[in-house]
């Protein structure tokens, strides 16, 4: 777009404000800016927050990549990766490090279907 | 290795060992900490903070006892040469000279790359970020900070596509600040606009858990756009966006700093834009910390204008308010800054901050006025940017419709902004939404958690504990590469430390790298060439220009060129001759007031020169007058019998000849005479005879047996501080 410089009649509205109006004003519209996308960040995940779940379990960069790439597959993000080794570790009553080797697995994979039945995306 | 010794170099091997154990001391970011006023040498200081416990301080300290206040502000510097090991020493120069914030860049390709980096591979243009490169860094910065007794944060980057699991790691490892703004993603990485923005919450909140400082990425925009400080509303607006953001997912507003920069250069009347600028920005985030950054955009080749950019830089901060001052190397216009650039732009920093210290006890901005209307208008054009923001829909709206770096002084727009689309980007379609039964078993998890009932109290109990509360769970990956990581660089240049091999470097260990400075009588193009032929014959391989400047154009060019010099020095085989260790100037003053010093001085021989004598002895040249030395002068072709005749008649201590003219050996003679003539009257043992002249050495005037001798570039201190320990060492009256 290109637009003159119309800062003279469109500021019109702004001339009668204080000066701490102009500040509160400017807050207001940084606040109702960002409201929504603090919303929808509260709402969402990515590879890279599950990672960092994964990682924050005590496992390595490298099995987080793994773990991670495996549950987008599974189509369980949305559960949560941590969430999904917990499920299959306590389906099984074997530890993370256990479950995180079993989920490449078609039998995981099936259980896992089973545990989140119902409530996939 | 617990402790280092000043004369000592960092053992990098021994940095790198056992870091599977290391665990940093502390979490968070360390202010100064102001005193105010601070007497220090007898001068107040309004603007300082406490001292070092061994530091560098400015050339001219020598003058005022050496004394290093520390400005009341933290000093960045940012190193990253893409050999991190290489860097770590030159971390401890930097903290030497003042520095308290050590910040490292990122190789390039980092923040596209989804997941972390391992290992120690060598990066370009920065370092790649890793847990051992951290950890190592962070273990460094330890030792460094208690040699110089003052906390050094430690410093790097949560951006791109892997910002949460960068933000864990920092978390983790004690790294104590981060830029972290979700806009610079995706303005200047492409990175999709959800992801950046989901992935910055999570980030943003790891980040003020471990109480880091965070500093944004708005900076970016004017030295990006064409001219810089059109786009002051938009800065307004981009730190108003991520600090709003901020403190939406919690972070503390001391711990947000705005990351700002003097948008403007000479010839521009830089500081017309840049101080109404500055109290704008600071008006409107009184609550905020400023992270004042020094221009880079129009810097080129010539460090000399970047320093006077730089200084005039620091003028806004110390005129209005700076709470973090980064620091540019002078440097970067040409090069990956090298080792003493560093240091030139942090000691730029401390000595332009002392000079202004309590500057603004008598200058006050004149608020009502020119600058306070321009202070007005840039706030109501940050207003309206964001009103027409909401009215295209919001943030991701704007984004698209091109409102971000566009050239024009908003409103005005020329439709040159960068757009970027909600549907593309690094990244795109990787977001997905949180099912209801969505998990996260960990500590410090930003949004929406269903956490069962029986962890309420601590949710990392699920699984044993998080690496947050249990630093031991964290899993240490050490190399993954078995060629491409720091302990095969340092092999390749073990000789030089191991044999003690002295070679020129600027970056790296052994980069052989040296520059050459010359003035050639050419026009610019041919300076060029020719330069590069001279530095051939001085067997300087890989030769390049770094930096040219006419003097005028038919009479001749200023030329800087480097190359890499494949020669050592061997350390061991070197014989250094005998060190004169010379007293302060405030020992000599003091021992002469107390015990009165009278000298006779003059020319000998058949010889008019008088210039180097005077400034020795002229207190307007800081010469032996200065220290309170009673100096006789006699004048110029005094024989030396003349001159051995007022000292005893004027029981003068010692006898200062200068003898210039070495026709026929006539220097050699004149001092042999003289200490003949002294032992012949019988005055020789109560007598300090010295001379001084362009072709006398030390050396020389000792095989003449006079006392001492003193060349080019002799000043009065040194022949002061020499009478005085000659004195105490004969016991003298």
């Amino acid at each position: 777009m290109q637009r003159a410089d119309d800062f003279a009649a469109r500021r019109a509205h702004l001339a009668r404000l204080s000066e701490d109006e102009l500040e509160r004003r400017f807050w207001q519209l940084a606040h109702n800016i960002t409201q929504p996308l603090v919303d929808m960040a509260a709402q969402h995940t990515s590879p890279s927050i599950e990672r960092s779940v994964v990682l924050r379990m005590g496992f390595s960069s490298l099995e987080a990549q793994a773990i991670v790439k495996r549950v987008a597959e599974l189509g369980l993000l949305g559960k949560g990766a941590g969430h999904v080794l917990w499920r299959l570790a306590n389906a099984n009553d074997i530890t993370l490090k256990q479950a995180a080797e079993l989920l490449p697995t078609e039998a995981a994979a099936e259980q896992l279907q089973q545990i989140f039945a119902g409530s996939v995306r | 290795m617990d402790k280092l010794a000043k004369h000592e170099k960092l053992n990098v091997e021994a940095i790198l060992q056992n870091l599977e154990h290391y665990r940093p001391r502390r979490k968070g970011w360390t202010w100064r900490k102001p005193v105010s006023p601070q007497v220090i040498h007898g001068l107040t200081f309004k603007q300082t903070s406490e001292g070092l416990t061994q530091s560098i301080p400015l050339p001219s300290a020598k003058h005022f006892g050496n004394i290093d206040p520390q400005p009341d502000c933290v000093i960045t510097t940012e190193i990253a040469s893409g050999r991190f090991e290489d860097d770590l020493r030159r971390m401890r120069m930097a903290a030497w000279h003042g520095a308290d914030h050590i910040m490292v860049i990122r190789t390039a390709g980092q923040s596209h790359y989804d997941g972390l980096i391992e290992g120690t591979p060598e990066g370009i243009g920065g370092v790649p970020i890793t847990r051992k490169q951290v950890r190592a860094s962070r273990k460094a910065l330890d030792l460094i900070e208690d040699e110089v007794g003052r906390p050094i944060n430690f410093h790097s980057y949560v951006s791109g596509v892997a910002g949460p699991e960068i933000a864990v790691l920092f978390a983790e490892e004690g790294v104590n600040g981060a830029h972290q703004d979700p806009q610079y993603n995706v303005l200047y990485r492409n990175v999709n606009m959800q992801r950046s923005f989901v992935d910055a919450a999570v980030a943003k909140t790891l980040m003020a858990y471990a109480d880091m400082a965070q500093i944004d990425g708005a900076h970016n925009a004017n030295a990006t756009a064409r001219e810089g400080w059109k786009v002051m509303p938009e800065l307004l607006v981009q730190h108003g966006i991520n600090s709003a953001y901020s403190r939406l997912v919690g972070m503390k507003t001391e711990n947000i700093c705005l990351s700002s920069v003097p948008p403007c250069a000479a010839p521009v009347p830089a500081l017309s834009f840049d101080l109404p600028y500055a109290v704008a920005l600071r008006e409107l985030f009184r609550e905020y910390r400023v992270r004042a950054q020094m221009n880079t955009k129009y810097i080129e080749s010539d460090t000399r204008e970047a320093i006077v950019s730089h200084t005039l830089n620091l003028l806004i901060s110390r005129l209005t308010r700076a709470d973090i001052q980064s620091t540019i190397t002078p440097d970067e216009g040409r090069n990956v800054p090298w080792h003493y650039y560093n240091i030139n732009a942090v000691s730029t920093a401390k000595q332009a901050f002392l000079a202004m210290d309590g500057l603004n006890d008598m200058l006050e901005i004149k608020r009502n006025g020119p600058l306070g209307e321009r202070v007005r208008e840039l706030k109501e054009r940050a207003v309206l940017f964001m009103e027409e923001m909401l009215s295209v829909g919001g943030y991701f709206k704007a984004v698209e419709a091109g409102f971000f770096v566009d050239s024009g002084y908003y409103p005005e727009r020329n439709g040159d902004g960068i757009v970027r689309k909600s549907n593309g980007g690094i990244g795109v379609d990787t977001v997905v939404e949180r099912d209801a039964d969505y998990f996260a078993p960990v500590c410090h998890h930003y949004g929406y958690n269903n956490i069962p009932a029986q962890f309420a109290g601590r949710v990392c109990e699920a699984v044993g504990g998080c690496t947050l509360c249990d630093h031991s769970k964290i899993a240490y990956i050490d190399e993954l590469d078995a060629v491409d990581n720091a302990a095969t660089r340092m092999a390749a240049t073990r000789e030089l430390r191991e044999k003690g091999l002295v070679k020129p470097e600027v970056e790296w260990a052994g980069d052989g790298v040296v520059a050459v400075q010359m003035f050639l009588p050419a026009e610019p193009r041919m300076a060029h060439f020719s330069a590069l032929e001279l530095a051939k014959q001085m067997n300087l391989r890989d030769p390049q220009v770094i930096h040219k400047q006419v003097m005028q154009q038919a009479e001749g060019t200023y030329v800087e060129i480097k190359g890499i010099l494949d020669a050592t020095v061997d350390s061991a085989t070197l014989n250094l001759p005998p060190e004169e260790v010379v007293l302060s100037a405030d020992e000599v003053r003091q021992e002469i007031h107390e015990r009165p010093l009278r000298i006779v001085a003059a020319t000998v021989g058949n010889d008019e020169h008088s210039v180097g004598l005077r400034e020795v002895i002229d207190i307007k040249h800081g010469g032996l007058e200065g220290y309170g030395v009673e100096c006789h002068y006699l004048g110029t072709s005094v024989s030396i019998e003349k001159i051995v005749d007022a000292a005893i008649e004027l029981d003068a201590r010692a006898i200062l000849i200068s003898t210039i003219i070495t026709h026929a050996d006539i220097h050699r003679i004149n001092m042999r005479r003289l200490h003949d003539l002294c032992i012949e009257k019988g005055v020789r043992h109560r007598l300090i005879l010295i001379a001084g002249g362009t072709q006398v050495t030390h050396e020389l005037a000792v095989e003449s047996k006079l006392d001492a001798g003193f060349g080019r570039g002799t000043k009065g201190i040194h022949v002061a501080s020499f009478m005085v320990k000659n004195r105490r060492e004969r016991g003298l009256n």
